[in-house]
């Protein structure tokens, strides 16, 4: 009962958000509001880990910027900022957390893909 | 003065339009029912008792059917006061107010009171610690764990001199009994009301368990804008 009385509080769930999978190569569109405009940022790259569920749930994003830098971003999925999120590729992850991507660059950070029917 | 009794229910996070994501505690606030108005002519201060949380009439005794009005006059009791249009409640509590002539008995008053961006203060019975320890209840120190140091890990320390004032002043801190009693979480913001579901979400956190009595208020003392 409280449970649901919760749940009348929280936000619904983000429909422009498929299903995504650890290792997914996905572009989270994400409203930026800049005084009174408002425009649609990308941001591409590989998700590193999917913390949380329901109301709380969200998606680290990792990409390598120039100069090989690492820029890795989080996102609460229910946020009303992002507009939705594709993704291009699965990939085949044997953990729940790369974390190991962050400290292997080249071809070492690739990942092998999985083909989902 | 608006007040609202109601249930703690937990608490979760909104996530607000800007995108931040605010914590929130849940409290089922009303409807309550104004029961009993105080002035200075009748009882020499202004207040105004509420009632919360309906309940079946059986649970309740006679006296306090009485004083919810609903009984019915006979020939021992022509003055008796009915037809309220007070449920019967489980829970009644007075409220100061400055003029409690702004209430009727009967009047109902739900989360509609409230805006939200308002102040508001929480009162609530904390949970129940038991019997703790100094560290834990008082927040000391405690001692040393190393340099040669044994059961010294949460200890309190001295709590007095010797000769000089041969006797452990009143008051001093000790371990006890700890929790259990009435807290107050101040000017928290309100920041959704569902009123519909008679549901309202303050920033923060709010005294007791979940499930407990607390009372909602006007915020005392307006908070400072923090810009």
């Amino acid at each position: 009962m409280s449970d649901l009385l919760i749940k009348a509080m929280e936000a619904p769930d983000n429909e422009n958000i498929p299903e995504l999978r650890v290792g997914d190569d996905v572009t989270v569109h994400l409203r930026i509001v800049e005084g009174d405009r408002q425009r649609i940022q990308m941001v591409r790259g590989t998700i590193i880990r999917l913390p949380g569920g329901g109301n709380n749930a969200s998606v680290t994003v990792r990409r390598v910027a120039a100069n090989g830098i690492g820029v890795e971003r989080t996102f609460l999925m229910r946020s009303p900022l992002i507009e939705k999120i594709e993704v291009h590729r699965h990939a085949h992850a044997r953990r729940a957390k790369l974390y190991y991507l962050r400290d292997r660059t080249g071809k070492s950070a690739r990942l092998r893909e999985k083909r989902l029917n | 003065m608006k007040a609202l009794l109601g249930y703690k229910v937990g608490m979760t996070q909104i996530i607000q339009d800007d995108g931040k994501a605010v914590p929130v505690t849940i409290v089922q606030a009303g409807p309550c029912f104004v029961t009993q108005v105080k002035t200075d002519n009748s009882d020499g201060y202004e207040a105004v008792q509420i009632g919360f949380g309906e309940t079946k009439e059986r649970r309740l005794t006679r006296g306090q059917l009485g004083h919810l009005g609903r009984l019915k006059t006979d020939d021992k009791h022509p003055e008796r006061k009915t037809d309220s249009g007070i449920p019967p409640v489980r829970h009644l509590r007075e409220i100061r107010t400055r003029s409690g002539g702004e209430y009727e008995i009967g009047q109902e008053l739900t989360v509609e009171q409230f805006a939200e961006g308002e102040r508001v203060d929480v009162r609530g019975t904390s949970k129940g610690r038991g019997f703790t320890g100094v560290v834990k209840r008082h927040g000391f120190r405690g001692g040393p764990k190393t340099h040669g140091q044994s059961d010294r890990w949460r200890a309190p320390g001295s709590i007095g001199a010797t000769s000089g004032m041969a006797r452990v002043i009143k008051g001093t801190r000790m371990a006890g009994r700890s929790g259990n009693e009435k807290s107050t979480s101040a000017n928290l913001e309100v920041v959704r009301i569902d009123t519909d579901k008679n549901l309202i979400a303050v920033k923060g956190s709010v005294p007791g368990a979940k499930g407990s009595l607390v009372l909602i208020r006007e915020a005392r003392k307006a908070a400072k804008e923090i810009s």
